[in-house]
């Protein structure tokens, strides 16, 4: 679990943070405003590539997407 | 009981006259937005009313009184003074939906200069494209913005001054950049407001086309004489009201009624700068007793999207009165409003050069879902042949929405751009680009768009735009970016790339171009689809045939192919 918080922590502080803001594993994305609903396609596609999984559009929503934890908890779901 | 009453009476009865004598105004007069939102309201007896409750992601929250506005707003115009900015300089306002973007705007109507706001969300190409085309003095941003401005700083002389609200005093400032803390700034209680007239540009906004760069569309001070009366009349503002709109000041909406509509009328008015969420939205209307709500058309498919139970959790009896902007509103959406809140949203139908809304539902009036409505009294509104550009004799048949022009928030220009401007002028009519049919009871039924535009939740995205940023990475030859439907969004983006010799689809591609255009335009603009194919469809000449590709994204028929490139 560690290794993937940091992974998506990695791609979401690169993708979407322009300047130093400090980004935790619970931090708010979407309701933070740092990545808005358009943006979390490109987030979601890369989950779906980095893991080989494929995510409903219905489970990808403002609320599972909105901290990193909770991505990551959704993203197990899929692995299996 | 609705300021507006009867359709038929407003119409017979109808002067722009009504809106000038209630706002004081006489033509020739001085009319400057900044003075009539702050100074006005507080003259009125109303310096103690609260005129902005911000909330921020975290649920943080400031609150701001009529007297607040109108100092605040002082105190900002004179800090832009102090910097040299004067009247008819262009000051650009690049921020979240945070107070400053509010109380700047009108800071910068107040001394007579012109206020262009764009979206927080753009890349810094999109920046630099509207900032050169506008040759742009002074910005007014946030520390997390401003990575994306010394990016492109070198190539924009003209730009004298960068002011950051929130800067950290223990970090050095760079090239050109000055800070400046509203809260900390000594409020300036007296100040010589620039007079304005009725012909004095305020407001650029930026918009895009099919083709060619986007246009920055120019208002001028008289808009506010529509815009206080329709935010009057069709979002029925009342004194005692607490109003929301959601739109964000990047865009029209957010400054014609949700800083000059709203605070003309001297209404409270709510913000949350936060993402959407349906919880944190109902959250908010209920904790600000929202009684006024103006929204869009892909926020609330995203409501009924998450579903009817989030709606039962939370009080939402303040609600009086809903309407929406945007796209077209699909029945679906009105009926279900009606369900779960107990009235329908009503659409209302406008653009960035209109100014206020043009063509709308009112209440009081019969609503027929999935209409948008009739045409604002004073405002002619037609359907005319795209042919001839005449009128239709008879009702049902589809043509060109086509508006008469003359009403005071009309654009006067585009920036820098007569010839474009002037060619939005047929036969005496002003086109906006929208096709559309009139019932046999004048309601207006929306078809869809006249050119290649596309209109992703409410915003326009020029295909052109994505298309020359896609050819500016390394693997994509060739592209063409179309509507592709979204139950959402009404459509998103599509982009269709060949690639250069040495690339080779993959879905690590797909994702690097998707974030490549993000970065580099905005979300928007982000195809949320690349489909990466051997060949384009062209004409004989070379041309890309766009329309082929639009066809089977819509399940249509592809039509005349005569033109089309043999392989």
């Amino acid at each position: 679990m560690e290794e993937m918080l940091a992974a998506v922590r990695e791609y979401v502080i690169d993708e979407y943070v322009e300047d130093d803001s400090e980004v935790t594993y619970d931090t708010p994305l979407i309701s933070g405003g740092i990545v808005d609903s358009f943006s979390m396609v490109s987030l979601k596609r890369f989950l779906e590539n980095k893991y080989n999984i494929s995510i409903p559009d219905d489970k990808a929503t403002p609320e599972a997407f909105d901290s990193i934890n909770k991505i990551c908890v959704l993203v197990k779901e899929y692995i299996g | 009981m609705s300021h507006f009453g009867s359709y038929d009476e407003r119409v017979k009865n109808f002067d722009w006259k009504i809106s000038e004598n209630e706002l004081g105004y006489k033509e020739g007069d001085p009319i400057n937005i900044g003075w009539y939102c702050t100074d006005r309201i507080c003259e009125m007896g109303k310096a103690d009313k609260p005129a902005l409750i911000w909330e921020g992601p975290t649920g943080n929250e400031k609150r701001y009184t009529y007297n607040d506005l109108r100092l605040t707003s002082n105190t900002i115009g004179s800090f832009l003074r102090s910097l040299g900015i004067k009247n008819e300089d262009r000051v650009c306002l690049f921020m979240d939906k945070i107070p400053e973007l509010y109380l700047g705007f009108l800071g910068i109507l107040k001394i007579g200069a012109i206020a262009q706001p764009l979206f927080s969300a753009f890349g810094d190409e999109s920046l630099f494209i509207r900032l050169e085309n506008a040759q742009t003095k002074a910005i007014i941003t946030q520390k997390k913005h401003a990575p994306k401005i010394r990016k492109i700083i070198d190539k924009m002389p003209w730009l004298e001054h960068i002011i950051i609200v929130d800067q950290d005093p223990a970090k050095p400032l760079q090239e050109r950049e000055v800070s400046f803390n509203l809260d900390e700034a000594p409020k300036v209680e007296t100040f010589d407001i620039f007079p304005t007239y009725a012909e004095s540009p305020s407001v650029l906004h930026y918009t895009s086309g099919t083709t060619g760069q986007p246009k920055g569309v120019k208002h001028v001070h008289a808009s506010l004489i529509s815009q206080y009366l329709t935010a009057k009349w069709v979002l029925d503002l009342h004194d005692d009201d607490i109003y929301w709109c959601t739109a964000d000041p990047g865009w029209v909406t957010g400054t014609s009624y949700g800083i000059i509509g709203a605070f003309s009328n001297g209404v409270t008015q709510c913000i949350l700068d936060a993402g959407f969420s349906a919880d944190n939205w109902y959250r908010f209307i209920e904790k600000h007793k929202v009684s006024v709500w103006y929204s869009a058309p892909t926020a609330i498919r995203s409501l009924m999207k998450a579903g009817d139970d989030v709606v039962k959790r939370y009080n939402l009896s303040s609600l009086r009165h809903l309407a929406s902007v945007g796209e077209p509103l699909n029945s679906e959406a009105v009926i279900w409003s009606e369900k779960v809140f107990g009235k329908p949203f009503l659409d209302t139908y406008w653009q960035t050069e209109t100014g206020c809304m043009v063509i709308t539902n009112f209440p009081d009036m019969k609503i027929k879902p999935g209409s948008m409505g009739k045409g604002f009294p004073g405002i002619i509104a037609t359907v005319v042949d795209p042919e001839t550009y005449e009128p239709f004799e008879e009702s049902g048949k589809m043509g060109l929405i086509a508006i008469k022009p003359g009403w005071p928030s009309m654009m006067r220009t585009y920036w820098n751009n007569e010839e474009t401007y002037q060619k939005k002028f047929v036969n005496g009519w002003y086109i906006p680009g929208d096709r559309s049919s009139i019932d046999n009871e004048g309601y207006f039924w929306f078809v869809g768009r006249d050119d290649d535009v596309i209109n992703t939740g409410g915003h326009l995205v020029s295909p052109f735009e994505v298309e020359s940023a896609l050819l500016e990475h390394e693997a994509v030859a060739e592209s063409a970016v179309v509507a592709k439907p979204d139950f959402v969004n009404m459509e998103v983006v599509k982009a269709f790339v060949t690639l250069k010799p040495g690339f080779t689809a993959s879905k690590e591609l797909d994702l690097q171009i998707m974030n490549f255009v993000r970065k580099k335009l905005s979300p928007l603009a982000m195809p949320q689809e690349i489909e990466f194919v051997e060949t384009l469809p062209k004409t004989r000449s070379g041309k890309i045939m766009r329309r082929i590709l639009h066809a089977k994204e819509w399940g249509e028929e592809i039509g005349d192919t005569s033109t089309l490139e043999e392989d």
